[in-house]
């Protein structure tokens, strides 16, 4: 009553001062347009509720309810109460079912599903189908005007989105947000959806111009997740901590519907069956655990076991053909990035009797149409070509002595009849492999080989002029501070990175001329990122050590365009675009007559440039005329203190200004002095 | 634009100040003992022999016959610039961190810090013309800061007195009535503890330096901001230039970790900003600590800079190639 009653006052004050008669006024015809809450909101209004991302019940779901004990009473059954809803899970698999003796099997349920099942109604309804709602643009962004490229970052408790505004030099925000997620950010593989993680599960989000959340999907501590190559599904990852210390830990693995939000399959576990077998590193796994397969269209999926590869269909979320693909002490296996072949490999056995083996394996057909035996290898790695055109196979192999390792290549060439197989050795046999890249759409790759600080770097072609199926060395470029490879992913440029213990040294090499372009340096940079359409690089240093944290964009010939420091910087990402529309015809042609295309971009450009150095200039001068403003109104109320500053130095006559003035002549004639004698305290230095 | 290197000092720089002329250049460091130098050439004068702890800051009298030395011993002295001799000993309880004498030279601001249980003060000291007249009472102390005071500085016609400190804010204190009269808006300012403050050569506006690794420029009178420099590293040291719209700014990582990483790493350059366009024009290396002090020439055209490797440098910017925009 006292509130209403001051703010009365204030009231009858402010009618006064507008000359508004209060008792005139009929108050209760004043009344708000429906609807019109002038941004206030009231407490029990919906938006203020949904403000709170992913509150989820835990309820009673760490209880089991055991049934048909044997206990001499009338209810044979008991509450078991657990830490976690994941250990009443557990006890609930192992223990249903249980025969203890002839009368009394136990009959183990979840105490939440008693509810959930109580609630089905007894008669079947048909399901209410919801009005359509016209969803939101999803691939907004590629249509901007300038044809801008959008990236991510992650910089203390915020994640920003913005644009690459490289004519601007500098970045455009298009959204903020903070505590966006609990652990890291990730882009889906075609650019439609950001995906935050946090503890109850992980959330997408995407749209016309605001970020909005499309979908959540619940799982409790999620810790890694990552979609299928043409984002239909996403698997997402956790691992708990088991009750008892003896045992592993268990892992739960969901694979949901990206538009649906449903699941459509889970793994549950122990961590050692998840694990590949034989490297279990401290993490317990090595991520992802299901590798997609088939190219974009998200049919296959598949995971390494202990002498077995299953591979899962997406149709039905199963066994393809039920049962897994059998091969004995399979170490490894990759799939072809636009086929459904799996790339496997087999290490040396029994001593060498038995051959390490590289095989490539046709799905849904599950023949191999491809095999190498190889002898004395240490260990292999193998390379996929972005279209699948081609697939390397890096083999370190013993010496006679077996002392020591040296490396070499298998080249296949996918696309061809029978696949034939090429042996590629470095002109230094013995040379470590640092770095192997393949151009993407294209036919060369590049290798950092070497010992010591300064390795070499050489370029390969799968084809020349003269003979088609050669592997063929193009150049050797010596002495490289470098120890990582970037391909711009257009193919053509390539740049050589000195990452870490490098000190972050870049050069930014033309392919298709063989020459260096620019070199540059982005001090400690510990992570390189080509933009999807080739045309910027960003390097970043993240919170990997604690100073120097910021990005540059550079362009793709090595110009740096502009710099950004961020402390506790944890991601950048470019934003991905979806595959290109164009058939390789039509791209080819207009490759052809770029010259009159982009002369509509160059003018634009220039026009841009033009503009923004005319802003600056405006900018500059009106920051100039704002200060000398300041400057002349400070200097009048100096003038007018002068008589008293005067008095305050005893009566000294002059004042500072005019001084200062006459001096001036006599000092410069000093700085000549010193320049002289300065010249021997230069080495020292 | 030759630099001038000057080693004297055995502990890092700590303070640097010209006098009214610019031909003398007084130097503070940890190892106790204020040199003095001639400013064009480096050669050193004399030191001032007598404080037992490190000395932190010094003031020059505007006709260059007495310097006032604040020190960790406890104690702020005052000297006689021609002879070294000590004149008198003012006895706190607690490190003296900034001195400054007022517009005529009859006072002397000395802050001291926050040491035990004492709480930090700027406290207004009367200087008589006579040292045997000179007593060690206050005529204003100045308390209610939480923090280390870092520099306490005049306002003009000394009726106000502008304090700095580990709380990030600066204020502005009447010197009647020893009253805050203004604060720094928390939101516009510093966000860490202010280690510098420096005067424009015509006392209308000053410039704040801080850990918060920004550099700000500030109206006198109203204390209003008027222009924030961002730099990528805290900022140690600040000075107007009295010749161009040029700041100069000088900082580097901590001190610890300076020998963990490459001499590039640390960020160990004097930079220069445009005063009112607010953009990086340029930066002279030549350390290999962290900066600690910077102070510019009255006359313009050359600069000091001291800093943690207990080197102090002289620039002289005859040439300008940087500075020029």
């Amino acid at each position: 009553m006292m509130a209403l009653e001051i703010s009365m006052e204030g009231i009858e004050a402010r009618a006064r001062d507008l000359g508004v008669v209060l008792s005139a006024v009929d108050l209760e015809a004043v009344a708000l347009p429906a609807g019109e809450d002038f941004g206030i909101i009231s407490d029990d209004e919906e938006i203020l509720r949904d403000d709170d991302p992913m509150e989820l019940e835990m309820g009673f779901a760490n209880i089991v309810v055991v049934d048909n004990l044997p206990i001499q009473r009338r209810h044979g059954y008991s509450f078991i109460e657990y830490n976690t809803p994941q250990e009443a899970e557990l006890a609930r698999e192992k223990t249903n079912g249980y025969k203890l003796d002839k009368s009394h099997i136990f009959a183990v349920n979840m105490f939440d599903d008693f509810d959930k099942y109580i609630k089905v109604p007894d008669e079947w309804m048909p399901a209410e189908i919801k009005p359509y709602t016209p969803g939101e643009n999803l691939q907004k962004w590629l249509t901007d005007e300038k044809a801008r490229d959008q990236f991510v970052i992650r910089a203390g408790t915020v994640s920003e989105v913005y644009w690459n505004d490289a004519r601007q030099k500098m970045p455009e925000l298009v959204f903020q947000k903070q505590y966006w997620t609990d652990s890291f950010i990730q882009w889906s593989p075609f650019g439609t959806y950001l995906a935050t993680v946090h503890r109850q599960g992980s959330q997408v989000w995407g749209g016309d111009d605001k970020f909005e959340r499309l979908m959540r999907f619940v799982h409790q501590q999620v810790k890694l997740i990552d979609f299928s190559p043409g984002e239909k599904y996403l698997v997402s990852y956790s691992s708990h901590e088991p009750s008892n210390p003896r045992d592993t830990h268990r892992v739960v693995i969901n694979i949901f519907d990206v538009r649906t939000g449903k699941v459509m399959r889970d793994f549950k576990g122990s961590a050692d069956e998840f694990s590949a077998s034989g490297n279990i590193s401290v993490s317990g796994v090595s991520w992802p655990i299901f590798r997609w397969g088939g190219g974009k269209d998200d049919k296959y999926f598949a995971r390494l076991g202990k002498n077995l590869i299953s591979v899962y269909e997406t149709e039905t979320f199963s066994l393809l053909d039920k049962k897994s693909l059998k091969i004995e002490n399979v170490v490894d296996f990759c799939w072809s990035p636009t086929d459904p072949i799996i790339a496997l490999f087999v290490p040396e056995l029994g001593g060498g009797n038995q051959p390490a083996r590289v095989g490539l394996v046709q799905i849904p057909g599950k023949e191999e149409i491809r095999q190498k035996n190889l002898f004395s290898v240490s260990d292999c790695k193998m390379y996929w070509q972005n279209s699948g055109e081609y697939l390397a196979v890096q083999v370190d192999r013993y010496t006679k002595t077996k002392k020591s390792t040296y490396t070499g290549f298998e080249l296949f060439r996918i696309k061809e009849r029978d696949i034939p197989i090429e042996v590629l050795e470095l002109d230094n046999k013995n040379d470590k492999i640092i770095a192997f890249a393949w151009e993407p759409k294209g036919h060369r790759f590049a290798v950092i080989h070497g010992d010591g600080p300064k390795p070499d770097i050489s370029f390969y072609t799968m084809r020349t002029a003269n003979n088609i199926n050669r592997v063929s060395k193009l150049t050797t470029l010596k002495s490289k501070q470098a120890n990582a490879l970037f391909w711009s992913p257009g193919g053509h440029f390539i740049v050589f990175a000195g990452l870490k213990g490098f000190n972050g040294q870049l050069e930014f090499y033309n392919v298709d001329e063989l020459e260096t372009m620019s070199a540059g340096e982005h001090f400690m940079a510990t992570d390189i990122m080509w933009d999807p359409t080739g045309r910027y690089l960003a390097s970043a240093v993240t919170s990997v050590h604690e100073m120097e944290n910021g990005f540059q964009i550079w362009s793709f010939s090595g110009k740096q365009l502009y710099k950004v420091s961020k402390d506790h910087f944890y991601q950048f990402m470019w934003r991905p675009r979806p595959p290109q529309l164009l058939t390789a015809e039509k791209e080819e042609e207009i490759s052809k007559n770029l010259r009159s295309y982009s002369k509509k971009y160059e003018q634009e450009d220039q026009d841009a440039f033009n503009q923004l150095s005319e802003q600056e200039r405006k900018r500059r001068k009106q920051l100039q005329e704002e200060w000398v403003g300041w400057v002349s109104k400070w200097k009048q109320l100096h003038e007018e203190d002068r008589a008293y500053r005067m008095e305050l130095r005893d009566g000294e006559a002059s004042d500072e200004e005019e001084e200062y003035e006459a001096k001036e002549v006599e000092v410069e004639e000093v700085v000549d002095v010193t320049e002289e004698v300065v010249a021997f305290d230069l080495d020292q230095e | 634009m030759r630099p001038i290197l000057m080693k004297g000092h055995e502990r890092p720089l700590t303070f640097l100040r010209y006098n009214r002329d610019g031909d003398l250049l007084f130097s503070c460091a940890k190892d106790h003992t204020p040199n003095v130098w001639f400013a064009d050439n480096g050669d050193r004068l004399g030191t001032y022999r007598g404080h037992n702890g490190a000395v932190w800051t010094c003031d020059v009298s505007r006709d260059s016959t007495r310097l006032i030395t604040g020190s960790a011993d406890q104690t702020a002295k005052l000297w006689d610039v021609q002879t070294g001799q000590e004149l008198f000993t003012f006895r706190f309880d607690a490190p003296a961190r900034s001195v400054e004498f007022s517009i005529g030279d009859g006072l002397a601001v000395i802050t001291t810090d926050n040491f035990m249980d004492n709480v930090p003060t700027a406290q207004v000291k009367r200087i008589t013309e006579d040292p045997d007249d000179q007593s060690e009472e206050s005529l204003l102390v100045i308390t209610g800061i939480k923090g280390r005071i870092n520099r306490a500085v005049w306002g003009p016609l000394n009726r106000t007195i502008i304090t700095a400190g580990e709380d990030a804010t600066v204020r502005i204190w009447d010197t009647e009535t020893g009253k805050c009269l203004k604060e720094s808006d928390k939101e516009q300012g510093h966000q860490k503890a202010i280690s510098s403050l420096s005067k424009s050569a015509d006392w209308s506006h000053f410039l704040t330096g801080s850990l918060d690794k920004t550099a700000k420029l500030w109206d006198t009178r109203t204390m209003t901001l008027i222009k924030t420099y961002v730099t990528e590293r805290p900022v140690n040291a600040v000075d107007i230039s009295p010749l161009l719209d040029h700041v100069v700014i000088g900082g580097g990582q901590d001190a610890m970790n300076v020998t963990m990483t490459d001499r590039r790493a640390g960020k160990f350059e004097a930079k220069f900003f445009h005063k009112i366009l607010q953009e990086e024009i340029g930066g002279v290396k030549g350390h290999f600590g962290p900066i600690n002090a910077l102070v510019f020439n009255p006359d313009g055209r050359s600069f000091s800079s001291g800093g943690e490797d207990g080197y102090k440098t002289v620039f002289s910017e005859a040439a300008s190639s940087i500075i020029v925009v």
